[in-house]
């Protein structure tokens, strides 16, 4: 059977990390599943925590002024959903939604700030991560607003 | 470095020959495919993959236009229009038995002698599928000669993706991965949503022996070509299609210089190390 220790340790997102810090992430994780269709959380929420998805497909929706909601990106299976629980003020800046059943860990955010706190290795090993994904995920996003496709 | 494959262009390059329209399908809101065939000869329609054609309209211009359809298929010739001007709104007006003036086809295309007996990556983004369309025909045709296709292709929005049907046919295509990612969705729309770049942690990829040819606007080939390399890709074995404002279609008007280069006459599929250097600079 597949610990959550071990799921984690394997996940893409935490590749590389020791043993001891995969333990201290696991004291702060927990499964979770969402059946296709639901919101896993909506802007202006608090950001308390984020998933490591295990399997689905999760869009990250954005509402614009009068409008319906646009879908600005996916994430599926080895992808990391949320990073606003690391940086105040914790509120979701996106809608995430489930476009099918998905099946994720979820970390607890106030739980992993306070070992991140104690523990600096720790916060470095955290934010080193998450910083790769938001320079990739800020440069895609760079690409979008160019709206290259657009007829010129 | 490898040699692009070429057809012979006819006695007089300048002179467009009459071809006949013979069917227009809409592919999206602003995007048609135009089917012509040759109103007098039918035995010098031949082209290659990533050829482009000159299309002239009585009155109004001329277009350079890739040619999007089978190679296969001799006799006629197949060219998808995104209608965003005076000419290419002009274009995609025409009735069925208009009359349509072409020269060519014109220009280097893409690389099928190297490709063959190894994997073959497509990227194409926008409209930049079409000129990657004979390859995979001609791919899915002669499958025994190639490795697995890998199809990403980026465009801007669900209404936007040209071909649907037809992606839908290849992705079930054995030795076939067909990828799909619009920059943002509706609703509706369950597919991917990224750039076209984020499709490659989903590739299949054997990059030592791979070929990849690129069709797109030229910052996303950029980007393209960066992940390629990152992916383990050697530069040699990359190829991508370049556009410019061409008008004569030989060489002759220097309108598309490229650097040292005319896009119509050395290109427009050029290996991307020979134009690698041109690639960041700006105003060429």
């Amino acid at each position: 059977m597949e610990t959550l220790e071990r799921i984690i340790a394997e996940h893409p997102f935490f590749g590389g990390l020791e043993s001891y810090y995969t333990g201290l992430l696991t004291g702060c994780a927990s499964n979770v599943r969402f059946n296709a269709g639901v919101y896993i959380f909506k802007e202006g929420e608090p950001a308390n925590n984020f998933y490591l998805i295990r399997s689905g497909k999760v869009a990250l929706e954005i509402l614009p002024p009068h409008n319906r909601p646009i879908n600005v990106e996916t994430l599926t299976e080895g992808e990391i959903l949320g990073w606003s629980w690391l940086l105040p003020p914790y509120i979701w800046s996106f809608h995430a939604h489930a476009l099918q059943d998905t099946r994720a860990i979820v970390l607890d955010g106030k739980c992993l700030r306070s070992k991140c706190e104690q523990n600096h290795d720790l916060g470095y090993q955290v934010l080193k991560r998450f910083g790769q994904i938001m320079a990739r995920r800020l440069q895609a996003t760079r690409l979008q607003l160019l709206d290259m496709y657009a007829a010129k | 470095m490898a040699t692009l494959e070429t057809t012979p262009v006819i006695s007089d390059p300048m002179l467009p020959q009459p071809y006949v329209l013979q069917r227009v399908d809409k592919e999206t809101p602003d995007t048609f495919s135009l089917t012509v065939n040759p109103q007098d000869r039918v035995d010098d329609v031949a082209f290659m993959p990533g050829q482009f054609s000159m299309l002239w309209v009585f009155g109004v211009g001329e277009l350079p236009i890739s040619i999007s359809g089978d190679p296969a298929q001799k006799g006629r010739l197949v060219y998808t229009v995104r209608s965003v001007g005076k000419a290419t709104n002009a274009l995609v007006s025409r009735k069925v038995g208009d009359g349509i003036g072409v020269r060519g086809p014109f220009g280097a295309g893409w690389p099928l002698e190297v490709a063959r007996g190894r994997d073959v990556i497509v990227v194409a983004g926008g409209i930049g599928l079409s000129p990657l369309r004979p390859v995979i025909y001609e791919i899915l045709q002669n499958r025994e000669q190639y490795g697995r296709l890998v199809l990403l292709y980026g465009t801007r929005s669900p209404r936007d993706v040209l071909y649907r049907k037809e992606l839908a046919v290849w992705g079930r295509q054995p030795e076939t991965q067909v990828l799909i990612s619009v920059d943002y969705g509706g609703l509706s729309w369950h597919g991917h949503v990224g750039v076209v770049t984020t499709l490659f942690k989903y590739a299949r990829l054997q990059p030592s022996r791979s070929v990849a040819m690129i069709c797109g606007p030229e910052i996303m080939m950029r980007f393209v070509t960066r992940e390629l390399e990152m992916q383990g890709l050697k530069r040699e074995d990359i190829y991508v299609s370049m556009e410019r404002n061409m008008k004569c279609g030989v060489g002759l008007c220097g309108h598309c210089q490229y650097g040292p280069y005319f896009i119509c006459k050395d290109g427009p599929v050029f290996p991307y190390e020979r134009i690698r250097p041109l690639l960041d600079k700006y105003e060429l």
